[in-house]
């Protein structure tokens, strides 16, 4: 046993860059993923339409520490490999991003008025084009807040990667109470470190909802 | 590529239902203080002493911006110190009951938030008391406006009460680590467990609607 | 005795005075007409008298009594006061009956059928009573301000305040708000509208007053107001207001 000390600290400062990966990870993937399932969602076709809201209903109705554990312990099955932890964790968050950011980015989609759509199309643009150059920049003003807001959830979440043994800043606290016996003091620290992460993002999320609404 | 084999799990049915009866359980108490405290919490934002609108800000955005796995920690390690003895689960559902009321607190105002001053002026010029007046003009479209918001962090609380799991509280998710080490079975307990996790979010998803549809008749304009 | 006497009454929001020494008096029966440009306080004159706005010095009474926000009873003089709003104000949660009904079952313990039927005699006075177990998003709005003037009716007020109850309205819903009020003007009821419907001032009202900063700038039989306007001020919004 031995007490807190800088270099804990230090190692849980060190940790949060692997929180940050993650978050990283999960955007750079699941932001893509998302775009497609909100299109799909707001499709003409309807197979596409149920595609996609079977694929959200199965993912936002299981936990977020099952669907680690399910990536975890499914990719030797599925593949036949053992995967680092890094991998498994890598994809739950990519799917869990991309369903949440899926949804609100359709409601970003759908909060731009249909004769938008019409008139685009009276221009004789493209489909995509009429999306592109047209919904698109409406829909992302509308859905840029809770999107913000949907970043803190993100970097919360990946606490749970530590359930599996992955170190990020979660991991790291349990590591480092453990060693000192202070859980208190460690997780507190660690609370102020996520708390010091997520409130300005928090903030920018309420200030441009309030500029939105503002600007309506 | 290894066979998949639910067989064995089928010993376990009567931990897994004992589980989900927990999970339900954890979920319906922290969802009861957790509403508790929305309530009073709105009510004390909106017009309580400043000290005290300060005070729930400040818990509200440090539930919100902190995760629940490490609030659990905290919760679970910090009342022992105070003198309180208390098993996993009563910490769990404390903690959650904490993390759900900071969403319903900014629920619940919302809510009030949305109904429009003019519908009290308006009940106020018919004579009625202030109380008559939030339980027949302002009570009802403010538990309309909240209901989504309601149901939905409601099926997420149900999903976050997995995490109870992390502190040994015994719920659903512990008796999936409780199956995996006696049968090692991995993939398939935790196949399962999601899917009885599903079942359960889909059960309320339909009754949410169901009761959404028959206490919410008036239509509204658009 | 004047069924509603003001006297001097200032008002202010901040450091902005919108009431400045306002005195009026008005008889039982009259129809009172307030009109003026948009900020010349004819709405807050309104909502004072109802008690909506706490008024910072002089006096208002209302047969008799005098009218505060803090008054003894301020429940009872509200239902002896109807006031009409321009956002018709109804409750969206209720029918056009439980909107009706809400505050005489509430507070004089009628009975149901009892409440049924004053409804139904109040909305045959508006022309609605085949709406009775509407929404209010089931109607047009000027079907809704009808039933917001039904609402009031139903209190049995000595005194009914219009504020602006047409501006909300399409054109062409206007008329059947404007039909209802010239009814009740005809049965007697004592009436103050603030409004922009000239022509219902001029053809129904008693009496027209016009406001202007925050004053009672003139006032008189309607004939001899819009046909002699004594002030540059009166005469420019005639002018305007055609």
């Amino acid at each position: 046993m031995r007490s807190f000390s800088l270099a804990d600290f230090l190692s849980l400062l060190s940790a949060l860059q692997w929180t940050g990966v993650l978050v990283l990870i999960a955007l750079a993937f699941g932001a893509p993923l998302a775009l497609g399932l909100a299109l799909m969602r707001t499709s003409a076709r309807r197979a596409l339409r149920w595609t996609a809201t079977a694929f959200l209903q199965l993912v936002q109705g299981v936990p977020l520490l099952g669907l680690l554990m399910f990536f975890y312990f499914g990719m030797p099955v599925f593949l036949g490999v053992e995967m680092p932890p890094l991998v498994a964790v890598g994809i739950a968050m990519t799917v869990y991003t991309a369903s949440f950011l899926g949804e609100i980015w359709r409601g970003g989609i759908e909060a731009v008025k249909h004769e938008q759509w019409e008139a685009a199309a009276c221009l004789g643009l493209s489909t995509w084009h009429q999306f592109r150059y047209v919904i698109a920049p409406q829909a992302f003003r509308m859905a840029l807040p809770p999107t913000v807001g949907f970043l803190v959830q993100l970097i919360k979440g990946t606490s749970l990667a530590s359930i599996v043994g992955f170190v990020e800043l979660a991991r790291a606290g349990q590591l480092v109470s453990a060693a000192t016996f202070q859980p208190l003091l460690v997780y507190s620290i660690v609370a102020a470190i996520y708390f010091a992460a997520c409130l300005p993002l928090t903030l920018w999320a309420r200030s441009l909802e309030a500029r939105l609404n503002g600007a309506r | 590529m290894q066979t998949l084999n639910f067989q064995q799990l089928l010993r376990y049915q009567d931990q897994l239902i004992d589980g989900t009866l927990h999970t339900l359980l954890l979920t319906l108490v922290a969802a009861l203080i957790g509403t508790a405290i929305g309530v009073a919490g709105a009510a004390a934002v909106r017009s309580g002493p400043r000290p005290v609108r300060w005070a729930i800000r400040g818990y509200v955005e440090l539930i919100r911006n902190t995760p629940s796995l490490i609030q659990l920690f905290v919760v679970f390690f910090v009342l022992p110190g105070f003198g309180l003895r208390m098993g996993a689960f009563e910490a769990a559902a404390i903690a959650l009951g904490l993390y759900f009321g900071a969403y319903c607190t900014e629920i619940v105002r919302a809510g009030l938030d949305a109904i429009p001053g003019s519908q009290v002026e308006a009940g106020q010029c018919l004579g009625l008391t202030r109380w008559q007046v939030f339980r027949h003009v302002v009570l009802p479209p403010a538990l309309r406006s909240v209901y989504p918001a309601f149901t939905s962090q409601f099926v997420l609380l149900l999903l976050g009460t997995s995490l109870a799991s992390q502190i040994s509280a015994e719920e659903l998710f512990h008796t999936g680590g409780f199956i995996e080490t006696r049968t090692y079975r991995s993939f398939e307990v935790y196949a399962v467990i999601c899917g009885i996790y599903f079942a359960l979010v889909m059960t309320f998803k339909l009754l949410f609607a169901a009761v959404g549809h028959l206490a919410f008749r008036w239509p509204v304009r658009r | 005795m004047a069924l509603v006497d003001i006297k001097n009454v200032t008002k202010s929001y901040g450091s902005i005075e919108v009431l400045k020494g306002v005195s009026l008096s008005i008889d039982e029966g009259e129809i009172v007409t307030i009109i003026g440009k948009s900020g010349s306080g004819k709405s807050t004159l309104l909502r004072c008298i109802n008690a909506l706005e706490r008024i910072d010095g002089g006096e208002i009474t209302v047969e008799g009594q005098s009218v505060r926000t803090d008054m003894p009873n301020l429940r009872g003089f509200r239902q002896r006061v109807g006031i009409v709003f321009q956002a018709f104000n109804l409750f969206p949660h209720l029918t056009v009956e439980r909107n009706i009904t809400l505050a005489p079952v509430l507070n004089k313990r009628i009975a149901k059928a009892e409440g049924r039927a004053l409804a139904l005699d109040v909305l045959a006075r508006v022309g609605l009573a085949d709406k009775i177990d509407a929404y209010p998003a089931q109607l047009s709005g000027g079907q809704q301000q009808r039933v917001a003037i039904a609402r009031c009716l139903a209190m049995g007020p000595h005194l009914m305040l219009f504020d602006e109850v047409t501006s909300a309205l399409d054109p062409e819903l206007v008329g059947e708000v404007l039909k209802v009020m010239e009814d009740m003007a005809r049965q007697g009821m004592t009436m103050v509208l603030v409004t922009h419907e000239m022509g219902f001032a001029r053809n129904v009202a008693s009496k027209i007053v016009f406001m202007h900063q925050g004053r009672v700038w003139e006032e008189g039989p309607p004939a001899d107001l819009f046909a002699n306007p004594r002030t540059p001020e009166l005469r420019s919004f005639i002018a305007s207001a055609r």
